[in-house]
């Protein structure tokens, strides 16, 4: 088939897609370790108030944590096992919060107790909303945003079209493409819940054109559907980034420091909506996910299943962790996080662990800005990174506010394309956190 | 493991780049422009080879010896010197006194780079800052051309290109005329097939608009080169003489030899297309080329020299700001225009 116009949004990069380690691996699945740790904050907001004890047996599925507010989410144990501390602990980002370390039990079958699949088809929407917080869910693709938060529409606002996000448009994650091909029917079947229950009159999934075999499981899983639509992507980085993701299927844009309800738009990832289904269907709350694990420090690169709290070490070792390994990330190579310790936990936002080694990394050669223009073409939002990158050296942090600086969403492209290595987008988030600063003392 | 844990190193993201540096970027322009200098050491012979390997040896110098002078680590690993140079000899005559051509590259690097902070910094392309500099300083020698193709050019040198410095250079009995010089002129027109292949008098590396077009070519597919500044010089060029010589055949030459003669082709691909003196954004870049176009059919039509590229360059690079703080993007979401002014 010949596609005549392939859709897309203005700008962006096209990175090497790197996805061939894992794209034809199906799913596997991590198996038990000893010990888990459970920050009580893995999700955007307030952390989670704990419920148990230190000492408590608990069940795999069971409630560690209650949400903390209304933008906060519920905590779930892992495993079945014993609450062995709740101290700080090590964070992906490097900071020591507070946490639940649950050690397994070795002699527990590990069996998710049957649940009754709830009635969803009768409820209410603010009781949906609850039940969506109740199942711990974020958002699966790396911000960790509760998803429950989106679903309560303020009033006399509606969801006129639920967005389904496929784009996975980071280099070497697969496992959004893997969940596409290995379980559609979980993805329409949450699309179905939601959409219903959010009364959306249709529901758009975007896949990026490198999945046609993703794109074709779907459109089988939602066939003879009207209210249910697939489209193909034009694959570009960051055609995964919600504004860019709209921009591309309907050619509207998000109006600056809105939401895309304001455009009568909700906006999921793929892996959420197989979430939602797996709660209401079967009673199984977010305690695992799938990442990508893959990088050439790893040996046995893998798309596996793993519970929420595992150890990078363990998941890294699983999969044959090369001793050259220099960098670890978490996430993709565009926005990932460099780890600073392998003891930090798989969190619920985690979408892949990649391991780099020395020929692999980049490594920080600075030329002065030859005004190239790479950046300005790379950039999605249409800023003048090269502006801001200046100016956030200088700390002019009025002139920054001026040239849009917030309306960066630090997706990295510039940086990625910039042919003088500055680290442009380094110094947008530095001098993103000092207005906040600034504002937070006003 | 625990030694693995110690060397892991922490970086922000994105943790993979495009592998496109300034430092390889240069170096493929320094490819590009190969074929058109073999072809220009090989039409001029000795004196062709002299002057661009001095041209490139003192901008290369310059910039090392400033450098050093202030105590600052050579930059001329970024190839920006030998760009400069490269580009800088190509345009001389191929006769120039080799103590001018060094002269001007000390001018290039110096006045045109070094003085606003080097890379990054400079206003005007360097290699056109030198030439303009040798071409108001001395006239005359930057005017006179020696044949293309002269039979003893691998074993005699004019005597102007061993001129003593500050001496008044020696031209008897070997000087040419440029295409360009004869129509305006003399009123002679050249074929522009001879034009487009190099066989003609004029500066050492401008003379083959096919091979400088080639290693256009090559820049633009791998993807190190703005495409739309030469098009744009091109089509506008090409549109505004051809309007004149629809208006009166006689009086203005054919708009196919004002693309391929002179400096035209060397200077849209190669020197407009500096990256650091054009503007950032693509629509930009168009209205920058179309000035830059615009101004060499005035320069040669109207103007009192025959040749007007580097001039056309070098105002179009003084207005090349101001069309970025004019010509800006719309930021996502805004609908306004406030994001690219520089």
């Amino acid at each position: 088939m010949l596609t005549v116009h392939t859709q897309s949004f203005a700008h962006g990069v096209h990175p090497e897609e790197l996805k061939e380690q894992t794209v034809g691996l199906p799913v596997a699945r991590l198996p038990f370790v000893d010990r888990y740790v459970l920050p009580l904050s893995q999700h955007a907001g307030a952390p989670s108030e704990p419920v148990v004890q230190v000492g408590d047996q608990v069940q795999r599925g069971d409630v560690l944590a209650r949400p903390g507010g209304f933008v906060s989410t519920t905590l779930h144990s892992p495993v079945t096992g014993r609450v062995r501390a709740l101290a700080p602990r090590k964070h992906p980002n490097g900071q020591m919060v507070a946490a639940f370390e649950i050690e397994a039990d070795p002699f527990a079958t590990q069996q998710l107790p049957r649940r009754e699949p709830l009635d969803w088809a009768a409820m209410e929407l603010d009781a949906f909303v609850e039940q969506v917080q109740r199942a711990g869910l974020v958002g699966l693709g790396g911000a960790a945003f509760p998803t429950h938060v989106k679903y309560r529409l303020p009033e006399g606002r509606r969801c006129e079209h639920l967005v389904i996000n496929g784009c996975e448009c980071e280099p070497y994650l697969t496992c959004d493409h893997r969940l596409m091909l290995e379980r559609p029917a979980a993805v329409i079947r949450g699309i179905e819940i939601v959409s219903r229950l959010l009364g959306a009159d249709h529901s758009t999934i975007g896949v990026e054109l490198n999945k046609p075999d993703a794109i074709d499981a779907l459109r089988a899983a939602c066939h003879g559907r009207t209210d249910i639509t697939v489209t193909g992507l034009a694959v570009k980085y960051p055609q995964g980034a919600e504004k860019m993701l709209i921009k591309a299927l309907f050619d509207r844009e998000v109006p600056a420091g809105k939401l895309p309800l304001d455009l009568g738009m909700i906006v999921n990832n793929v892996q959420t909506m197989a979430g939602i289904a797996d709660y209401f269907d079967d009673g199984k709350p977010l305690i695992e996910r799938m990442i990508t694990v893959a990088g050439p420090g790893i040996e046995r690169p893998a798309n596996l299943v793993v519970p929420i709290g595992t150890s990078v070490r363990a998941v890294l070792e699983y999969c044959g962790l090369r001793a050259e390994t220099r960098q670890v990330v978490m996430g993709g190579p565009m926005m990932g996080q460099a780890l600073a310790s392998l003891d930090a936990p798989v969190l619920k936002g985690t979408s892949g662990l990649l391991a780099f080694t020395e020929a692999a990394i980049h490594h920080d050669v600075e030329y002065a800005c030859v005004r190239c223009g790479n950046c300005l073409e790379a950039c999605s939002n249409l800023l003048n990174p090269q502006k801001l990158a200046r100016l956030a050296r200088g700390g002019r942090l009025d002139e920054l506010e001026q040239a849009c600086v917030n309306d960066c969403m630090e997706c990295g492209a510039c940086t990625y394309a910039c042919p003088s290595g500055v680290p442009i987008v380094h110094l947008i988030r530095t001098a993103k956190a000092t207005l906040r600063r600034r504002k937070g003392s006003r | 493991m625990s030694t693995l844990s110690k060397t892991l190193q922490l970086r922000t993201s994105p943790h993979i780049l495009s592998g496109y540096a300034v430092d390889s970027i240069m170096f493929n322009v320094v490819l590009a422009l190969l074929p058109a200098t073999l072809f220009g050491m090989y039409v001029f012979g000795l004196a062709g080879t002299l002057t661009i390997v001095v041209a490139t040896l003192s901008c290369v110098l310059s910039e090392h010896l400033i450098c050093v002078s202030q105590k600052r680590r050579s930059t001329i690993g970024d190839w920006s010197a030998a760009v400069t140079g490269l580009l800088y000899g190509l345009t001389l005559p191929p006769s120039l006194p080799l103590w001018m051509v060094a002269f001007g590259g000390f001018v290039c690097i110096g006045l045109g780079k070094a003085i606003f902070g080097g890379l990054g910094s400079n206003p005007f392309n360097p290699a056109l800052v030198g030439r303009a500099i040798l071409q108001a300083a001395f006239p005359v020698p930057m005017t006179t051309w020696m044949p293309a193709f002269a039979e003893n050019r691998f074993s005699w040198l004019p005597p102007s290109t061993l001129a003593w410095p500050f001496t008044e250079p020696v031209y008897d009995g070997f000087t040419s005329a440029t295409p360009l010089s004869l129509q305006k002129f003399d009123q002679v027109a050249t074929d522009a097939g001879q034009l487009a292949l190099g066989m003609v008098s004029g500066s050492t590396g401008e003379t083959s608009a096919i091979l400088l077009l080639l290693g256009g070519v090559y820049l633009v597919a791998r993807n190190m080169m703005n495409w739309r500044i030469p098009v744009s010089i091109f089509v506008v060029v090409f549109a505004f003489s051809g309007l004149l010589h629809l208006a009166d055949a006689g009086a203005y030459p054919s708009p196919l030899f004002m693309l391929v003669s002179g400096g035209l082709v060397l200077g849209a691909v190669f020197m407009a297309t500096d990256m650091v003196s054009a503007p950032m954004t693509g629509t930009g870049c168009l209205l920058y080329g179309a000035l830059i176009g615009a101004i060499v059919v005035v320069i040669r039509v109207w103007g009192g020299m025959p040749e007007g590229v580097a001039y056309a360059i070098l105002l179009g690079n003084a207005v090349a700001p101001h069309i970025d703080r004019y010509v800006r993007p719309t930021v996502y979401g805004t609908g306004r225009r406030r994001g690219a002014a520089t």
